[in-house]
């Protein structure tokens, strides 16, 4: 049995201009210790979608309008509160893009990191001290005893990305959920998160699913990954199958959009997706991407194509899947 | 902290110089007070031997030189009009303004705040609008109109309080609160509008996303960042109503500051004002002082940038 699995999920949003329909009908599970890439444009709602599993989206304007998200053996949907705050952080936790926003300002890092084990483990102030000093030389915090003392400010935005995956991470939760946690940080600094976050993996067991935009680090990260396109999945399949061979349109799309390092030549400049993300409020009847793609016939129009399996674990939503 | 407050003392010598120059030369413009001292029918002469007689007829940087001298010597001189020291008359309305000031500081923010926060909280809500609708009525009463009114209810028809004077906490309570009612509704929409901002940002998820109380995300994390502007406000507004309660002072018969400073303005009773203005500033700008000193306590960026000059 998958640690979570994710059934049909329809996450949507009132707005003024009508209903956005940002997670619409997704499908995915994560197996336990594995790295699950969710990939996409802005907007395509991946963020959406990790937010709906912890139930952090302000209810109203969002809801759920349908499915089920599944983990060990409970609908995260249907919990209550108290259940799913005791699930927060301790079973499945989160880390954002923004470290510096992503942390109180007006607390010390200390505050904020033994929070999590009194809240969770109900332990003393001492204990939870020594735990999260634990944990922040796990995660490669140097002089991690100063460090406590210290508010976020002082801090680089590397290490600020440290203590926040210390933080998601004090309770050895089964599930991390990365939301683009290295978009906002150096180059450089983004491998050390990224090396970090897969030694983490290794070494507690912990899987992950890593949200980005970002075709590389997928590439060198994850295991498997699905490809989101206007809240739907467009394609999804085992890393190595994807690089392989890519059935939708749209995956094609963005590998072509993304520089390349070993050799070819021949390919100069950067090919781009015509055309922009379809409004959420206003989605084409037939397939979503229809309007951008190169491969587009009359029936693309007509009928939205069903997510579908392909080689093996191989699926994707197109009525053209694999034509060249 | 030292340092930050003498730093800030230098400031505060700086300004309360740059107020008494100010009100100095202001209260010149308003006219002669001689003028008000004598009968109508008082003789070119007789004009003039008062205004030697009270140091008038020098020139105007010298009279302020004196008044300056005064300053530093704690002898602000005699009121014109009541002919007793100035510094007696206005300590001994100090404390009655500063009491108004601070129960109806206290009267607004015990209230304001847990309304702002639970409006916030429950955005959109019948408790959200029928609390900013309230707000709304807070500040359009005029606060003399309320004062009256609540007169006529708990003095004349219940007969439950007095309805002037100052002496127990029955005298202070209707003032109080006719002088708190506008400044509640005020910081009940700005907690209210600076919780929603601080509801909607980055920490706040966080704290959530660690599987926190609703109580300890509103309450701490949440609240402790609020508290950054209100405190700020409420320095402000707090500077302003030791002044500024002169209708108040006058519905309700209070001996304040106010009511002291207007009287000594239409009486040109020159050293009176000057020595008002003067101790007004002083408080105005000690407030401010700690509100400083409470933001380095909210705000370690201010605090821990402060220690770092010492080392």
């Amino acid at each position: 049995m998958p640690l979570l699995e994710v059934d049909g999920l329809r996450t949507y949003f009132r707005t003024p201009a009508g209903l956005a329909k940002a997670v619409d009908d997704v499908s995915l599970d994560v197996e336990e210790g594995e790295i699950r890439a969710i990939v996409g444009e802005s907007g395509c709602g991946k963020s959406v979608l990790s937010l709906s599993i912890l139930r952090l989206l302000p209810q109203p304007p969002a809801f759920h309008a349908g499915g089920e998200i599944r983990f060990g053996g409970r609908d995260l949907l249907k919990v209550s509160q108290s259940e799913i705050r005791h699930i927060r952080g301790n079973e499945i936790s989160m880390i954002f893009q923004e470290p510096m926003s992503a942390l109180n300002p007006v607390f010390t890092i200390g505050h904020q990191l033994t929070e999590v084990y009194r809240v969770h483990r109900g332990v003393d102030a001492r204990s939870a001290r020594r735990q999260a000093v634990e944990m922040l030389t796990l995660v490669g915090v140097p002089a991690p005893e100063a460090r406590l003392r210290e508010y976020p400010f002082q801090l680089s935005g590397g290490m600020r990305q440290r203590v926040m995956i210390a933080m998601a991470l004090a309770c050895r939760p089964k599930l991390l959920i990365a939301d683009e946690p290295t978009t906002a940080l150096d180059v450089t600094i983004q491998a050390q998160i990224l090396d970090l976050m897969r030694d983490l993996r290794e070494s507690l067991g912990t899987a992950i699913i890593l949200i980005t935009h970002d075709l590389g680090v997928v590439a060198e990260m994850a295991d498997r990954v699905s490809v989101m396109y206007a809240g739907r999945v467009a394609e999804s399949a085992e890393v190595e199958a994807l690089f392989d061979r890519t059935l939708h349109p749209y995956t094609r799309g963005l590998m072509h959009a993304v520089p390349s390092m070993a050799g070819d030549r021949a390919q100069s400049r950067l090919t781009e997706i015509g055309g922009v993300v379809p409004n959420l409020t206003d989605l084409p009847e037939g397939c979503r991407f229809e309007p951008r793609c190169p491969l587009a016939v009359a029936y693309c129009r007509k009928k939205e194509p069903p997510l579908e399996t392909y080689e093996g674990a191989h699926m994707a939503a197109c009525w053209r899947a694999g034509d060249a | 902290m030292a340092r930050f407050f003498l730093r800030r003392l230098r400031h505060t010598v700086f300004v309360l110089f740059a107020i008494s120059l100010i009100s100095f030369f202001f209260i010149h413009l308003s006219g002669d007070p001689v003028m008000l001292m004598l009968p109508a029918d008082a003789s070119a002469e007789q004009i003039e031997a008062m205004r030697e007689r009270l140091g008038f007829d020098d020139p105007l940087h010298v009279q302020y030189l004196r008044f300056l001298g005064g300053v530093l010597t704690g002898d602000l001189g005699n009121s014109l009009y009541y002919h007793v020291p100035v510094m007696e008359l206005v300590l001994d309305r100090l404390p009655a303004s500063l009491e108004l000031a601070l129960a109806a500081m206290a009267v607004a923010l015990l209230v304001a705040i847990p309304v702002g926060v639970l409006s916030a909280v429950k955005r959109g809500s019948l408790i959200d609008f029928g609390s900013m609708l309230g707000a709304l009525f807070g500040l359009s009463m005029p606060h003399f109109w309320l004062g009256i009114m609540m007169m006529l209810l708990f003095s004349v028809t219940l007969g439950w309080l007095p309805t002037s004077g100052r002496g127990t906490l029955a005298h202070l309570v209707m003032p109080a609160t006719a002088l708190g009612v506008s400044l509640m509704a005020m910081f009940a929409r700005l907690t209210r509008s600076v919780m929603l901002e601080v509801l909607s940002l980055d920490y706040v998820r966080t704290a959530r996303a660690k599987g926190l109380s609703e109580a300890l995300v509103i309450g701490q994390h949440a609240f402790k960042n609020a508290l950054i502007p209100i405190v700020t406000v409420a320095g402000m507004e707090f500077g302003f109503l030791l002044g500024g309660t002169v209708v108040i002072e006058t519905v309700f018969g209070w001996p304040g500051l106010g009511r002291l400073v207007v009287e000594a303005i239409f009486n040109r009773d020159y050293p009176l004002v000057q020595a008002s203005v003067l101790v007004l500033a002083m408080i105005f700008v000690l407030v401010n002082l700690a509100v400083d000193l409470i933001y380095g306590c909210l705000d370690p960026q201010i605090r821990v940038f402060d220690e770092g000059e010492m080392k």
